[in-house]
């Protein structure tokens, strides 16, 4: 195989799919093209790299789950939990995806050009130089970014709509949350508090969405000056006055 | 002051006639019970948690230790646990928080079992002189397999076999995390597995770098919290196991306090130093058996289908039907632990009233898999209270393939099963992350004692068999006939399908 390799996944199942695309990568492919995918699983799961895979069609859950190093390209929807337990890499959706986009994320970036379901970011984490980001274009549904230990979510509402969704942050303990426009205290969840967008701030997002703007090949600048609330924990010890000892 | 002070749990006396104060007490009680003043060793009682420590390591015998010195006035029903808890609460207003195992006097049904040995009419086996096989194979066995003659008459197997673990004995070691136990602690048992052919858990605190070189022999944990996973993890274990619950708190996540997140266990667990590591109740990627299917397909497909995937849950009410849907997920062996089984830290309500025994529940999930043709599907792992070898031939015989031990373990290097796990100050340099306390603890010493252990019950697991004319593990696995239960109760004994004693 050379440099690209384009596979037709039509009728496939994921698991020889996969074995095809791990080969190219240890062949020393650097542009993985996979045809008519249509509801595959674990597409790049555990892979390692430096290649660039396309996707075209819809792909299954847990895309990129435990992913170090690859980019991923989906020109469609994607389904649930796509970048889950990712470790490194990216992933980029031309589409929408399902529940838990991003959970457990560690590390590397998702950016889902549309809408995501419930429980986005969930859990999210980062150690060190290891900071997760997930950017959502459109909105969002409720219990985003819930237990979040880290990273950073940004959801653009890109299409002017304003976020509804309960239960934002509940259990967070690190990390941030910003969400565009302003959200009701009462859509808060336990443990987590909301604070004005300071220019400081907007300052350090700007290139995170001048990544997301050329991706997709949109204008930043509305994106970047828009109005936004940023969500953190209130502690990062949540559980800390919960328990007496026996 | 409405309640005022309670009575004194333990009472610490000293000898003072052997006393040479030499202060190792003081040294070593890392709660603070003990002080000097002037001339004198004094005792503070109320401090003590009864680890015997100072009494361990008092060279003349001065320390002696008294349970509840000071009586309340007895009732069956308002017992001191009860009185105590009500106090502790109205003062707080929080849940109360207690370490190891489930602490309630319910009966123990391993010890209404009694086990069989042959007389007369088939002879017993001397493990000393005939082979007594008590290696153990742990995953999906295939229902049929077909093989191939080849032209010299040697025969190859023809089926793909899936992966399975091969333990040189039915004792493993579950899973206690760096985090929770100390790293000295985690070499100990890592370096004891190793030696002894079999495997333990890493828990869900990550794998540290020093205990790469028994990766063979360590089963790498996912939970809900995902700490320290990642490919290269999932990659080193022998085999990955996905946590859903545990006996000693099922239904409920994990918080390891920030106390015990150090600079190291904040590098394995891949967290930021002192914070909060908090495991969710859910995976919040599971919310259905079909969820639990795409995890631990997704585990496999990471890992290229090398390695057998465990789902461990919490014998509950519904265990049976519940392991009959993790055995049609792909999963190669199921870990129920039951109701009495070990923790760090868990709210004490959920220790002590939530779950079942473990003998009731493998007896009943090994009977539905039997019902349903399953049972090859999966390996069955019994742990939570195995307390002795006789506990192990009893788990196997009512349809286990293997066990865990814990505590057992535990006790092996120095643990005393104080239940202070939680406050990181363990002065056996087990349940802490205090340099000065895990020092305490030598690996190459306390790996021999694991290791003694392994050995010890494996050969009296074997003495077992042979006195009952049984000379390999499978023939013993799910052999209810070897069973008799004694002053069971008949429900009870025909969920355990076991006969009562005399029939």
């Amino acid at each position: 195989m050379g440099k690209n390799v384009t596979i037709d996944a039509k009728g496939m199942h994921y698991t020889p799919l996969n074995r095809m695309i791990r080969q190219a990568v240890a062949e020393g492919s650097e542009e993985i093209v996979l045809e008519n995918v249509l509801g595959q699983r674990f597409i790049a799961n555990g892979l390692r790299g430096e290649a660039t895979i396309t996707v075209h069609g819809v792909p299954g859950g847990d895309l990129c789950m435990f992913m170090s190093g690859p980019t991923c390209v989906v020109h469609g929807n994607a389904d649930h939990a796509p970048g889950n337990t990712m470790n490194d890499g990216k992933v980029v959706i031309h589409g929408s995806a399902g529940d838990a986009v991003a959970h457990s994320m560690r590390g590397g970036t998702v950016f889902v050009r549309d809408n995501i379901g419930y429980r986005g970011g969930i859990h999210m984490k980062q150690y060190d130089e290891k900071r997760p980001i997930l950017v959502v274009g459109k909105n969002a549904q409720s219990f985003l970014g819930e237990y979040m230990a880290g990273g950073l979510l940004i959801v653009l509402g890109m299409d002017g709509s304003t976020y509804t969704g309960r239960g934002v942050g509940s259990g967070i303990h690190g990390g941030e949350i910003i969400i565009r426009g302003d959200v009701d205290e009462s859509l808060l969840g336990v443990g987590a508090t909301k604070l004005p967008l300071t220019d400081d701030d907007r300052m350090r997002i700007a290139p995170v969405i001048r990544e997301f703007a050329e991706a997709f090949g949109l204008d930043p600048e509305p994106l970047i000056n828009a109005e936004y609330t940023r969500i953190i924990p209130a502690s990062s010890r949540p559980f800390a006055g919960k328990y007496t000892w026996e | 002051m409405t309640i005022g002070s309670l009575p004194l749990r333990y009472k610490i006396s000293i000898d003072r006639e052997r006393c040479m104060e030499c202060e190792r007490c003081i040294d070593n009680c890392s709660y603070g019970v003990f002080r000097r003043e002037g001339d004198r060793i004094l005792v503070d009682s109320r401090k003590c948690t009864a680890c015997h420590r100072c009494i361990a390591m008092c060279p003349r015998d001065a320390i002696t230790l008294e349970e509840c010195p000071c009586d309340y006035r007895s009732h069956p029903l308002w017992t001191r646990q009860a009185r105590e808890a009500i106090y502790n609460q109205a003062n707080s207003g929080k849940i109360i928080l207690s370490g190891m195992g489930n602490a309630q006097d319910y009966p123990v049904i391993f010890d209404r079992l009694v086990l069989d040995a042959c007389q007369v009419t088939n002879p017993s086996i001397d493990p000393l002189r005939e082979p007594m096989e008590v290696r153990t194979y742990i995953g999906k066995k295939p229902s049929r397999i077909e093989v191939m003659r080849k032209e010299n008459g040697d025969v190859e197997l023809a089926t793909t076999v899936a992966p399975n673990l091969q333990a040189e004995t039915p004792i493993m070691i579950g899973h206690m995390s760096y985090g929770a136990i100390s790293l000295n602690a985690q070499l100990s048992m890592a370096r004891a597995v190793a030696e002894t052919g079999t495997f333990m858990g890493t828990g869900e605190g990550g794998l540290h770098s020093r205990l790469y070189p028994y990766q063979e022999h360590m089963i790498v944990q996912v939970a809900s919290g995902r700490f320290g996973v990642d490919i290269d993890y999932l990659e080193r274990g022998s085999a990955i196991e996905i946590k859903i619950g545990q006996g000693a708190k099922p239904g409920i996540g994990g918080h390891l306090p920030g106390e015990k997140v150090c600079m190291d266990v904040s590098c394995t667990r891949m967290i930021p130093l002192g914070s909060d590591a908090i495991s969710p109740a859910p995976h919040h990627d599971i919310y259905s058996i079909e969820d639990l299917a795409q995890l631990v397909r997704s585990l496999k497909e990471a890992t290229e289908w090398k390695k057998p995937v465990f789902v461990k849950i919490a014998a509950v009410h519904n265990a049976a039907a519940i392991a009959a849907g993790i055995a049609r997920s792909s999963a190669d062996a199921i870990v129920i632990d039951g109701f009495r089984g070990g923790t760090g830290a868990a709210p004490r309500v959920f220790r002590d009233h939530v779950g079942i025994p473990i003998e009731a529940a493998v007896a009943s999930v090994d009977a539905k898999l039997r019902s349903q043709g399953i049972r090859n599907e999966v390996s069955l792992i019994a742990s939570g209270g195995i307390r002795e070898s006789a506990d192990v031939a009893k788990a196997i015989a009512l349809g286990a393939d293997a066990v865990y031990i814990g505590t057992a373990a535990l006790v092996a290097m120095g643990c005393r099963v104080c239940g202070s796990c939680y406050r990181n100050l363990c002065p056996w340099g087990i349940a802490t992350q205090e340099e000065r306390l895990v020092q305490r603890l030598d690996p190459e010493v306390a790996s021999h004692q694991v290791a003694n252990l392994i050995k010890a019950w494996t050969l009296e697991l074997a003495e077992l068999m042979g006195a009952a004319g049984i000379n390999s593990i499978e023939s013993l696995r799910g052999n209810r006939d070897r069973l008799r239960g004694y002053m069971l109760d008949e429900s009870l004994m025909s969920v355990l399908d076991v006969k009562q004693v005399g029939a």
